[in-house]
């Protein structure tokens, strides 16, 4: 389980997180939607350890993420997995080294034996023949589903998708949202997905949460949020430039 | 006035930022450095990369140095009847001063600005986050080897410079100004001591750290896309040029006064 407590978190002068609140069960697949810069990605940041934050707490399984030394750290990381926006591949490595990255690093397993993970972790997100090729010369959505198999290379409890379908077309992006499903009901992970593609929301989540001005300000099922009277989350998800939602965020 | 004085009050506060941040990143590089499991892979792909790949243009520069030097000086010793002075006045000017800080300046400006711009990509396309949430230290996984590689390669770079620059300015003193190739060589070994040429690899070391730590330090903190990797390597390379020769003025007195 995700707990997170009451996190703050100040840029400069601009309050991003604002004593925010939020809960993931294991096993439930949370989608946070929000305006772009409004901070899903920071948030996917203090969760993974990346970001530490001003004031607050996240707990994942009880245990305080930022409390953690260096070598529970990487046992952390072990067991969450997080794939970018951009997918973030090493450039400088092939897509067999890149998705078998912490296999080389930290097993002991042969070669051999990792270029057999890597392929199994590659069929999940239904790649093949691109081992040897490099990140430059894969498509965006291509990148995505190899960093993702990246992520599944380590066999995550845990799983944080930062817009897994910003930047693709409308087909390789409801292969993604499958694939997302696909892994939740296979694998049981637990999982977090930020997006403002509402398509997509809909889609994966078990439960749907808004971040609105740092804090979390309406959660529910996909259809409570479809059929919600909150009049910003109605400006939100229906994508009108009139409404309550006025300010470009961080202005 | 007042904005003046506000002024030099904020830029100073911005310099010990960033001396507090060099220094922070030196001590976990030497720590990470003593951590296993040490890949030596990576290590030799560097030294590869910024000693092997360094080595036609430290030439070139080295041969020319050493005939600038030669041409130069022929000049005054002329003057003074004093030409076979001139070995002595190459290899000393080269070995102490002249080979390290021009290896420096050169490597600096390839190596250096090469690492910027890779880590400095490698941090706006959040790349090195990926690897801190892959449970690699990014110090590691990308510093330690550039650090190593560099206080290695720069004193060997160095020491090659020194060799060919000598050889430039023999090229000069046997074929121009008539000095015997025995007594240029005779020369030039007899005024050299060993303190001489270790007083300028010691520097070299040093500078090999402070090219390192500059350039790892500009790209680990790279923000704001394509742009700003730009600004961060035109920084790296700036920085490293003022703090290379500020130590080097630094050590040359140090030598002076106490060695
Ligand atoms: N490391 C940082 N330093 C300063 N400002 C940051 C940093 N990371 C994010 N921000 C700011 O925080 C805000 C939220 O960013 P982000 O979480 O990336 O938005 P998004 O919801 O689109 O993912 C943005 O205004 C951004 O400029
Ligand atoms: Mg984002």
């Amino acid at each position: 389980m995700i707990e997170i407590k009451g996190i703050s978190k100040r840029f400069n002068d601009y309050l991003v997180l604002d004593s925010l609140d939020l809960k993931v069960e294991t096993g439930e697949t949370k989608v946070i939607i929000g305006r772009s810069g409004c901070g899903k990605s920071v948030l996917l940041k203090h969760i993974v350890g990346l970001l530490q934050p001003d004031s607050g707490s996240v707990l994942v399984d009880g245990q305080d993420v930022s409390k953690l030394d260096d070598k529970k750290m990487s046992q952390f990381h072990m067991k969450i997995a997080m794939v970018f926006q951009g997918g973030a591949l090493f450039d400088s490595l092939s897509v067999w080294e890149n998705v078998g990255f912490v296999l080389r690093e930290y097993s002991t397993l042969k070669e051999k034996e990792i270029r057999e993970r890597v392929k199994e972790s590659l069929s999940l997100v239904n790649m093949y023949n691109v081992e040897d090729k490099m990140p430059a010369e894969l498509s965006g959505g291509m990148k995505k589903r190899v960093a993702l198999a990246r992520a599944l290379c380590i066999r995550p409890q845990i799983i944080l998708y930062d817009e897994p379908t910003t930047g693709v077309d409308p087909i390789t992006a409801d292969a993604i949202n499958v694939l997302i499903d696909d892994l939740h009901d296979k694998l049981k992970v637990t999982s977090i997905v930020v997006t403002h593609d509402m398509r997509s929301a809909y889609k994966v989540a078990d439960k749907i949460a808004m971040l609105y001005q740092g804090k979390i300000i309406a959660q529910g099922t996909p259809d409570e949020i479809r059929y919600t009277h909150d009049s910003v989350v109605r400006q939100f998800i229906t994508g009108a430039a009139y409404g309550p939602i006025t300010t470009p965020v961080g202005i | 006035m007042k904005d003046y004085l506000l002024n030099i009050g904020r830029s100073t506060t911005t310099f010990f930022i960033y001396i507090g941040g060099l220094t922070r990143l030196g001590l976990e590089t030497l720590f990470w450095t003593f951590a296993p499991p040490i890949k030596r892979n990576r290590i030799f792909e560097q030294a590869k990369k910024i000693g092997v790949d360094s080595l036609p243009v430290v030439s070139l520069v080295g041969l020319f140095i050493g005939i600038i030097l030669a041409l130069q000086t022929a000049y005054l010793m002329k003057k003074l009847s004093s030409e076979i002075y001139i070995a002595s006045i190459i290899a000393l000017s080269l070995t102490r001063e002249l080979g390290p800080v021009l290896t420096a300046l050169i490597v600096a400006g390839r190596s250096g600005a090469a690492i910027t711009a890779e880590i400095g990509t490698m941090t706006v396309t959040e790349q090195v986050d990926a690897l801190e949430t892959l449970a690699t230290n990014p110090v590691k996984y990308l510093v330690v080897p550039r650090f190593i590689s560099l206080i290695f390669m720069l004193p060997i770079l160095t020491a090659y410079a020194n060799l060919i620059g000598i050889f430039g300015g023999y090229l000069i003193g046997v074929n121009r100004l008539n000095i015997s190739s025995s007594m240029y060589i005779t020369t030039t070994f007899h005024t050299l001591v060993n303190k001489d040429i270790v007083t300028g690899l010691i520097k070299a070391v040093f500078f090999g750290v402070i090219i390192a730590l500059i350039a790892c330090y500009e790209g680990l903190n790279t923000k704001g896309g394509a742009e700003g990797v730009g600004k961060s390597t035109t920084k790296s390379v700036v920085t490293s040029f003022i703090f290379i020769i500020i130590a080097d003025c630094f050590f040359t007195a140090l030598f002076y006064f106490f060695f």
